[in-house]
């Protein structure tokens, strides 16, 4: 029941785990299936479904890397975690790879043990408000109580936020989301804020979410990447890649529906290597010629999972935005695979 | 021992416990050696240098001067005093309300000790997270918005942002003058030296003086929420009273158990002495019911205590939750943090088991 408890067994990991890990690769392959962290329940990122399976961009990355490495999507398994014992959960070996939505910081990224791997989406923290309180912009919040996820980047750019304009502000901090959302709902807070993504599907889970409005203030940079153990950098490449893989795969036209008949017929240099009838791209990361194949068949590429789970068709109806290929005016952008 | 260490019995107990306490060491150099190693090995940081580094987060309340510049050392005792003072309000609550519902169950008043029986049986077989959430979400959703305050003239005000009161602000001459006045009361020299009278009446007017020192500062609506005074939010109302009336449930069996294990016949005893009821549970049962009581509160003591951790469900800020929490997140040493905070947890556990020992020592039977 205590929330110590977690980290003490997590801890114990670290205390009593062998020092020689073997590679991730072999790891998982041993195995049979992928392990992944996810969220407690995000919308549009990971959250399980009215049957049970988790759905959103979280999860299909992991799909994505367990088609490449196991040939399977199904044998990606996801274990739900706090945004306090993410990392902690990564690096006692409890799980292979954490894509949940986690913000790519500096500390993050060389202090703990830990590589982010690249972006598959960029954010930025949002502020949401209730319209009835007649707020326009973030910089005349001075004073509010503001309602916010412990363990977050959040919680600092807040008070950065805050100590940069001169304003105060009073924090109300919660273990897990979904007792932020109940607060601010119950009105203990003025605001509630997250990454902006978060802030449109947590939105869904208010009663009157017509009556609440996002402030057009961007807070913060927040990308959000999968996150490796550092020192594997045979995982490390596959894992990019992947995400590469996906985001490659849009630029080049290549979806879930052509993947397999341009395996058969595709005369472009650039989709004969992506497909693995060219070039020794598989060889190269240690695994065979149909892994960036396999994960376009499993999930589709970057905008066919954008749009599936966060685009405008969904329930979240957020834009593409930055998140744009870089050919159309966004931030993403996938080194050639030659 | 004539017989040498390896002959003898005493001398191969002694020889086990060497061998135990050596397993025991042993054991432990291999815990932390291969821990560091594995920090080492994964590129984690380790040390406990982040205690000087800038926390750069805010905290709600606090007892002491913080602000987001402070470090996290300092962050550490804020979240630190916060546990303490939940912990020491709710042990003092839990004990009078108790007390209170465990003189009741054993009332000769039917529906008196029927309430008392259904308040014990209810509340100790709830789990206190789910108690606290309770008070804490039943609070807020009854309470107005700042802006809708129920309000005492303008010194009071109660909203879904906590009870604001007047604040005081207290300076040198206010505690030196408290201290006299507590001393020319409390000290014996001093009340024979000047005349019962003369040594309260001193003492009150230096309290009066006292206060007149005290600058008073008002709640305000500025904004959207109020300032100045000083405000007890909904997490600390509500973490207190969960941990309060969960534990006084335990409280008060403890309590009637010890009343009934003090002999009927004392109680007749007393009776026929003509002793007013109040007297006979006052100066007949309850000291002696105390020796059977005081062991088994102590254990309720050190449950509130490490209890006051769930405050992190609902967001009231204390060590677990400011210390484990939010710092762990920017420094990543799960390691140094939780193995700190628990042994935090220790220490509070023990000096609160002392001081119940001395007293359990104090009133213990003399010389039997």
């Amino acid at each position: 029941m205590k929330i110590s408890r977690y980290f003490t067994i997590l801890s114990a990991g670290i205390v009593w785990s062998a020092v020689a890990s073997a590679a991730t690769l072999d790891t998982v392959r041993e195995r049979g299936w992928l392990s992944c962290g996810a969220s407690e329940g995000l919308p549009g990122f990971s959250s399980p479904d009215a049957r049970g399976e988790w759905q959103g961009i979280d999860a299909d990355f992991c799909r994505a890397v367990a088609a490449v490495v196991l040939g399977d999507p199904k044998k990606a398994r996801f274990t739900a975690l706090s945004s306090k014992i993410r990392f902690t959960a990564l690096q006692t070996g409890k799980i292979d790879v954490l894509p949940r939505n986690t913000t790519w910081t500096q500390t993050r990224d060389t202090a703990l043990g830990l590589n982010f791997v690249g972006v598959y989406y960029y954010d930025g923290q949002g502020i949401l408000v209730r319209k009835s309180l007649g707020v326009k912009s973030a910089k005349e919040l001075d004073g509010a109580a503001v309602c916010i996820n412990a363990g977050t980047t959040t919680e600092l750019n807040l008070a950065d936020y805050f100590r940069k304009n001169g304003m105060r502000y009073s924090p109300v901090i919660f273990e897990k989301s979904d007792e932020v959302v109940a607060a601010y709902a119950a009105g203990r807070c003025d605001v509630y804020t997250t990454d902006k993504s978060g802030l449109y599907a947590q939105r869904l889970k208010l009663r009157d979410a017509a009556n609440h409005v996002i402030l057009p203030e961007i807070l913060s940079k927040e990308p959000l990447g999968p996150v490796v153990r550092q020192g594997d950098d045979a995982w490390f490449n596959i894992v990019r890649w992947t995400l590469f893989a996906l985001v490659g795969a849009e630029e080049l036209g290549i979806t879930s529906k052509n993947v397999m008949a341009l395996k058969k017929s595709a005369k472009d240099p650039r989709v004969r290597r992506f497909v693995g009838t060219e070039g020794k791209a598989g060889a190269n990361l240690g695994l065979d010629p149909d892994w960036a194949l396999r994960a376009i068949a499993a999930v589709g590429n970057y905008g066919e999972i954008f749009a599936r789970h966060l685009g405008p068709q969904t329930r979240l109806k957020i834009e593409r935005g930055i998140n744009r290929l870089w050919s159309d005016g966004g931030l993403h952008y996938a080194p050639p695979i030659r | 021992m004539s017989d040498g260490l390896w002959r003898s019995k005493a001398g191969h107990a002694v020889l086990w416990q060497v061998a135990t306490v050596g397993l025991v060491v042993a054991l432990g150099y291999v815990m932390v050696s291969n821990m560091l190693d594995n920090l080492a090995s994964r590129g984690i940081a380790s040390g406990f240098d982040f205690m000087s580094s800038t926390a750069g987060f805010g905290i709600a309340t606090s007892l002491i001067d913080y602000d987001e510049s402070s470090s996290i050392g300092r962050a550490f005792l804020v979240g630190l005093l916060n546990t303490l003072m939940v912990s020491a309000i709710g042990i003092v609550l839990a004990t009078i309300l108790g007390t209170a519902i465990g003189i009741a169950r054993l009332s000769s008043n039917w529906l008196l000790a029927r309430i008392a029986g259904a308040y014990v049986e209810v509340l100790r077989n709830i789990p206190l997270l789910l108690q606290i959430f309770f008070w804490y979400f039943a609070v807020l959703r009854t309470l107005p918005s700042p802006r809708g305050s129920h309000a005492v003239g303008n010194a009071v005000f109660l909203n879904n942002r906590g009870l604001y009161l007047p604040g005081m602000e207290t300076g040198p001459a206010f505690w030196t003058m408290v201290a006299v006045a507590v001393l020319l009361v409390t000290l014996p020299v001093v009340r024979r030296r000047l005349g019962g009278i003369i040594a309260w009446g001193g003492g009150a007017a230096l309290i009066f003086a006292a206060c007149l020192t005290v600058k008073w500062s008002l709640p305000v609506l500025t904004g959207f929420n109020f300032r100045g005074g000083m405000v007890l939010s909904p997490e600390f109302v509500s973490l207190l009273v969960a941990l309060s009336t969960y534990t006084a449930a335990f409280v008060a069996e403890i309590v009637r158990a010890g009343i009934q294990a003090v002999p009927r016949g004392q109680v007749e005893a007393a009776r026929s002495l003509g002793l007013s009821p109040r007297d006979v549970m006052g100066k007949v049962v309850l000291p002696q019911a105390l020796r059977v009581i005081v062991p088994p509160l102590t254990n309720q003591y050190l449950n509130l205590t490490k209890n006051s951790s769930l405050a992190a469900a609902i967001a009231y800020p204390d060590l677990v939750s400011v210390f484990a929490g939010t710092a762990l997140s920017i420094t990543g040493q799960a390691v140094e943090m939780i193995a700190l905070v628990m042994a935090v947890y220790l220490a509070i556990s023990l000096s609160i088991a002392l001081g119940m020992n001395l007293y359990n020592r104090a009133i213990a039977l003399k010389g039997g």
